[in-house]
């Protein structure tokens, strides 16, 4: 092994970089000079985001303990931007007076997990794997606490500590029965002797727990709401981006890779679950009033249209469940953005306070309806091509009923979407929020958004390209 | 030779850019500015259309005895895997040339008329930017080259009749029309969703070249595989047809239609009478092939459909007291015509007379309907009222709009030689061909047509003068044109081609000539007259003027008047048996059974949602106990279905 071959681990060497340039920066200006530190924090990413995109060579280090393939590389760059988007709207945010001397702090950390989630996606081996997966979650425990001084804040960290490690608990059990059942860690190994039996079984169903709960789904999805309540609304937005797109990837390839062998098994526990994910979703984002909350029920709704591409169980289902992981991350960014700026200027997070928000800010409100379009499947909108690709993929490997099931789950959701959209535009308000304007990184956050969602959908060639590139992890 | 028809794309991207520029710039211009950008870009595009319906029917389209189906323009745009690639494109045939003809003329008309109606009002450039759009996406429903294309121009469709319904969003009552116009059409259009999703599943295929190819091999698809004993393509042809129910407001998805008169006349009169509201039936026009040959099941689902909403809305047509929802229930009835023909139809030339007299009624049904709704625009704008009791005597105020209603009224009524007699009667020659059943059913409604379309212009333009606050006076030129060029058109759209409609359009692509059948013609009259009359003897109030009429309507009238017991019979009929026994309990059973039920759901939505809300403690133990017994309810349930 040369030094050349590191390189194709570039993408994660050039985060550790930048995390101790974070640092390095931290403890020459001594956290001074807030100017500064956003700037080059933010400036700093861009480089990343667009070197990510510069073409990379693919295979495997460490005897197989880490392995990249196109479609990882792509999902790579495809969270790198999403981290990219949070950046450019969380500035507005560490600006303000009570995180001062914490701003860098807050990338350092946010920087780590997204080293982990990339370890994760890349592992060829549940060592590398689960290490990742480690690393992708305490740092976010942490950026949960972010806000100290306030309970909620503090609280939601704990909760997703405790959860967490009861999650990686179940899961190193189902990975130690893996190791029992073939002396082996490696992918390579496992699957070339995988074969159905109990421990193996018990090995998927504990294993799938554990990513399971990362993207929420239901019944390991109850940390989700209040987790979300509670952390910043940077964090919010990215855990429920980023974090939950790589975890859905990552149990994507290892069901298609390991455990394929065992497709009769998670083919219905897919099913099940994510019958019990959509409906259980939406029919709780009805009742919520405050925006995170509501997001957070959404999330979990759409984490359950992610299993109709995988149970499909075809290139096609695969490439779109990428395809709708980006789709999703857009959508979600230009309502989490709006929401954070409006969070930012008045404090107010409650869904009726958007009441007449048309008339005082149109063009957040444009952005936020884009979003939530989006999110609701309303064609034409990015959203409703990467639910349709999944129907389409679902149907044509003959769930028919599983299809039938999500096209009435997007009904439920349209209505609850529409409430938003409906007090926005249409509730009367004596005292709307008034009129305010974002700073530069904000808008470009909320552009980049907005142009996700619509490129993405007007683009066909996109999806192509996606399923070009899915040959990969099959 | 597909080169020639390449500037066909020009029609609706205009629209798209006036959009545009009017939905960014035209708040910061002089309002008449936007109107006229948008009113430019239509009347363009009207001419691009008139000349590509020349060219394509006097010219070029006719090859070797049969119309030729062109694709003007064409790309690749969605790339589903391999096998199944969608494209954008531009299918130029007889129906969609037809329909852009009559989208861009209305949709012209509409946006002079709007000069006049929305004058002064704060949102003019608002109002015309959605009118561009709404066209624009028209236009591009009706010359989609496949089905996937139109279901997005179908929903950008019902966008834009959300946001104009929806208009004077300061009025409670239209914030909630247009929302619940949104959400019935999305409801049905989820059906079509799936619809599109088995018919790509079972034909590979999503283009309407090959998707409506008789002889091809689509028509054998999907014929074995069954469920609930019908096979799969007639579900998908059913679920189709339900997305297509939902935007003609079929029986039961017709509810939002009365509720969005709360939008703008002139919009009424575009969307909700002449144009979007038939993409249903164009639809079904478009896949009739489909419909006939590979499932004559659906295809009796789409007759009866139609038929029963034809006199179901001609019914409560009768009680009603706004004109514009008197109007909205005639254009349910007449869509159950269109739908009803097309359920009837057979394929070939003579055979599919169905076929050709639906998108006929479905032309002249156009002119007319939007011919009466801009009338009754023009009088409410006159009377400040949408109430028939407020009004009265109109017809000495405003000459113009008496005459051109009275045009728009006999056509509707079927009475010769006006156009919609021409394709009413064609629809029943199909009925009769195929269902007597139906045929009679129809021949009723046309009676109830007459009866309840001469209540509303006795009621208005005769009967007793009201004291109005000011005098009504009639409306300007902007808005008389309009009427008066749509009442040309509803004199000269069904005689003048009388001989030529089946020359341009058949099921079969194959020219053929229409006769007039006076036999079925001449008792669809008959029953024209009788509804007429009656209508005359209830509302034509006896102040000297029903002698008049009686003159004029000559021997009906004075044979159903001299018998004076009739006269009573009549009233006790009607009043009694049918107001209270039939046309109350149907208006009652719409407005609280089928609304009902579709309330009814949502509410089942919300309560399952409010009891499960306490799941969410917020206490951690309870989080973590759910999770491990999740874990172990998946292990335990998938080691025992192993081991089993």
């Amino acid at each position: 092994m040369n030094l050349n071959s590191f390189l194709l681990m570039r993408h994660e060497l050039i985060l550790i970089a930048v995390v101790l340039l974070y640092l390095a920066s931290e403890i020459i200006g001594g956290g001074k000079n807030k100017r500064f530190s956003l700037n080059f924090a933010v400036v700093l990413f861009l480089a990343v985001t667009i070197i990510g995109f510069l073409p990379i060579s693919t295979g495997t280090m460490f005897g197989g303990m880490y392995q990249t393939s196109p479609a990882i590389i792509l999902m790579k760059n495809i969270l790198n931007a999403g981290a990219f988007i949070v950046f450019l709207q969380v500035v507005s945010w560490l600006k303000k007076e009570e995180n001062d001397n914490r701003i860098m702090e807050f990338f350092i950390l946010i920087v780590s997990t997204l080293i982990g989630m990339n370890y994760m996606i890349s592992a060829g081996d549940f060592l590398m794997f689960y290490l990742g997966l480690e690393l992708a979650t305490i740092p976010m425990a942490a950026l949960a606490a972010y806000q100290v001084y306030n309970l909620k804040s503090a609280e939601a960290g704990i909760k997703l500590l405790l959860l967490a490690a009861l999650s990686s608990g179940i899961m190193l059990f189902g990975i130690s029965m893996l190791y029992g059942a073939s002396e082996s860690l490696y992918f390579t190994d496992l699957i070339r002797t995988m074969e159905m039996n109990s421990m193996t079984v018990l090995a998927l169903v504990f294993i799938f727990s554990g990513l399971a709960f990362k993207i929420s789904i239901v019944p390991f999805h109850f940390w989700t709401a209040d987790v979300y309540e509670g952390a910043p609304m940077s964090v919010t937005s990215y855990m429920s981006v980023i974090s939950k797109a790589s975890a859905a990837f990552v149990l994507m390839s290892l069901l298609f890779t390991v455990f394929a062998q065992l497709k009769e098994i998670w083919t219905p526990i897919l099913y099940i679950t994510s019958v019990l994910t959509m409906t259980l979703g939406n029919l709780f984002a009805i009742r919520q009033r405050n925006i995170k909350r509501f997001m957070a029920f959404s999330s979990i709704a759409q984490a359950g249209f992610i299993f109709l591409g995988i149970i499909s169980g075809t290139q096609m289902g695969m490439s779109t469940v990428i395809y709708f992981l980006a789709i999703y991350i857009f959508s979600n960014l230009a309502v989490f953005g709006v929401a954070g700026a409006i969070y930012n200027q008045t404090g107010k997070e409650l869904i009726d306070d958007y009441a007449g928000l048309y008339k005082t800010n149109p063009a957040l409100t444009l952005v936020m309806t884009f979003g939530l379009f989006s999110l609701a499947g309303i064609p034409p909108i990015a959203g409703f091509f990467g639910k349709f690709f999944l129907f389409t993929a679902a149907m044509e490997s003959g769930f028919l009923w599983l299809t039938v099931i999500a096209v009435l789950n997007t009904i439920i959701s349209l209505y609850y979407y529409l409430l938003i959209v409906k007090a926005m535009y249409i509730t009367p308000n004596e005292s709307p929020i008034a009129f305010f304007r974002s700073d530069f990184y904000m808008k470009m956050g909320l552009i980049l958004a907005t142009i996700g969602i619509l490129v993405i959908g007007f683009i066909g060639g996109i999806h192509h390209y996606i399923y070009n590139l899915s040959f990969g992890i099959l | 030779m597909t080169m020639d028809f390449q500037y066909t794309i020009l029609i609706p991207i205009l629209l798209f850019f006036s959009f545009v520029y009017n939905i960014l710039w035209g708040r910061t211009r002089s309002p008449k500015i936007a109107g006229l950008i948008s009113t430019t870009t239509i009347l363009i595009a009207a001419v691009l259309s008139y000349y590509t319906a020349y060219q394509y029917f006097f010219n070029v389209g006719l090859v070797n005895g049969s119309y030729e189906k062109i694709i003007a323009f064409k790309m690749v745009w969605l790339h589903f895997s391999d096998t199944l690639v969608v494209d954008m494109g531009i299918l130029l045939d007889p129906i969609s040339i037809m329909m852009l003809v009559v989208v861009t003329t209305i949709s012209s008309m509409v946006h002079i008329y709007s000069f006049g109606y929305m004058h002064g009002d704060d949102g003019f450039a608002r109002f015309y930017a959605f009118l561009s759009l709404f066209s624009f996406s028209m236009l591009g429903l009706v010359v989609s080259s496949n089905i996937f294309q139109m279901y997005i121009f179908w929903e950008l469709v019902g966008v834009s009749s959300f946001l104009l319904i929806g208009y004077y969003y300061q009025k409670p009552s239209a914030v909630a029309a247009a929302k619940k116009a949104f959400i019935v059409t999305r409801f049905a259009d989820l059906g079509f969703l799936v619809g599109i999703l088995l018919i790509s599943y079972v034909t590979g295929s999503l283009d309407f070249a090959v998707l409506t190819d008789p002889n091809g091999p689509v028509m054998l698809q999907g014929a074995s595989l069954g469920f609930m004993g019908l096979s799969v393509m007639t579900w998908a042809l059913i679920l189709i047809f339900i997305g297509g129910a939902g935007k003609s407001a079929m029986f039961p998805f017709h509810i939002w239609l009365p509720d969005a008169m709360e939008g703008p006349t002139p919009v009424s009169a575009l969307i909700h009478a002449a144009t979007m509201v038939v993409a249903g039936v164009y639809l079904v026009a478009r896949l009739f092939p489909l419909f006939h040959i590979a499932a004559p099941n659906a295809q009796y689902v789409v007759l009866a459909v139609g038929g029963f909403t034809s006199l179901f809305a001609a019914v409560i047509a009768i009680t009603q007291i706004d004109i514009k929802r008197v109007l909205a229930f005639s254009t349910l009835s007449q869509l159950g015509y269109m739908m009803a023909a097309l359920g009837a139809s057979g394929y070939g030339a003579e055979e599919g007379i169905g076929y050709t007299a639906s998108m006929w009624h479905l032309f002249t049904h156009a002119m007319f309907k939007a011919l009466l709704f801009l009338g009754a625009g023009s009088i409410i704008h006159a009377v400040h009222s949408n109430n028939m009791t407020d009004m009265g005597g109109l017809r000495k105020y405003m000459p113009i709009t008496h005459i051109t209603f009275l045009i728009g009224t006999l056509a509707i009524a079927g009475i010769p030689p006006f156009a919609g007699f021409f394709s009413k009667d064609e629809i029943l020659v199909a009925l009769h061909q195929s269902s007597h059943f139906w045929y009679w059913v129809e021949v009723i409604t046309a009676g109830l047509t007459a009866f309840y379309m001469f209540r509303l212009y006795f009621n208005v333009f005769w009967g007793e003068n009201r004291h109005y606050h000011h005098k009504p006076h009639e409306s300007s030129l902007s808005m008389t044109f309009p009427l008066m060029f749509l009442a040309f058109m509803a004199i000269v759209s069904g005689g003048f081609f009388m001989f030529d409609f089946g020359a341009f359009i058949s099921s079969n692509l194959v020219p053929y000539d229409i006769h007039i059948h006076w036999d079925i013609a001449g008792l669809s009259i008959f029953v024209a007259l009788i509804g007429i009359s009656l209508a005359a003897m209830l509302y034509l109030k006896p102040s000297g003027i029903s002698t008049k009429m009686a003159t004029a309507l000559g021997p009906v009238y004075k044979a159903t008047y001299n018998k004076f017991y009739f006269d009573e019979i009549y009233l006790f009929v009607t009043h009694k048996i049918i107001f209270n026994l039939i046309a109350r309990p149907s208006a009652w059973f719409d407005r609280h059974v089928v609304d009902g039920f579709m309330n009814m759901l949502a509410w089942i939505t919300n309560f399952v949602s409010g009891s499960i809300k306490g799941l969410q403690s917020g206490q951690l133990q309870h989080y973590a106990m759910s999770f491990v017994s999740g874990a172990v309810a998946l292990a335990l349930f998938f080691l025992y279905f192993m081991t089993r």
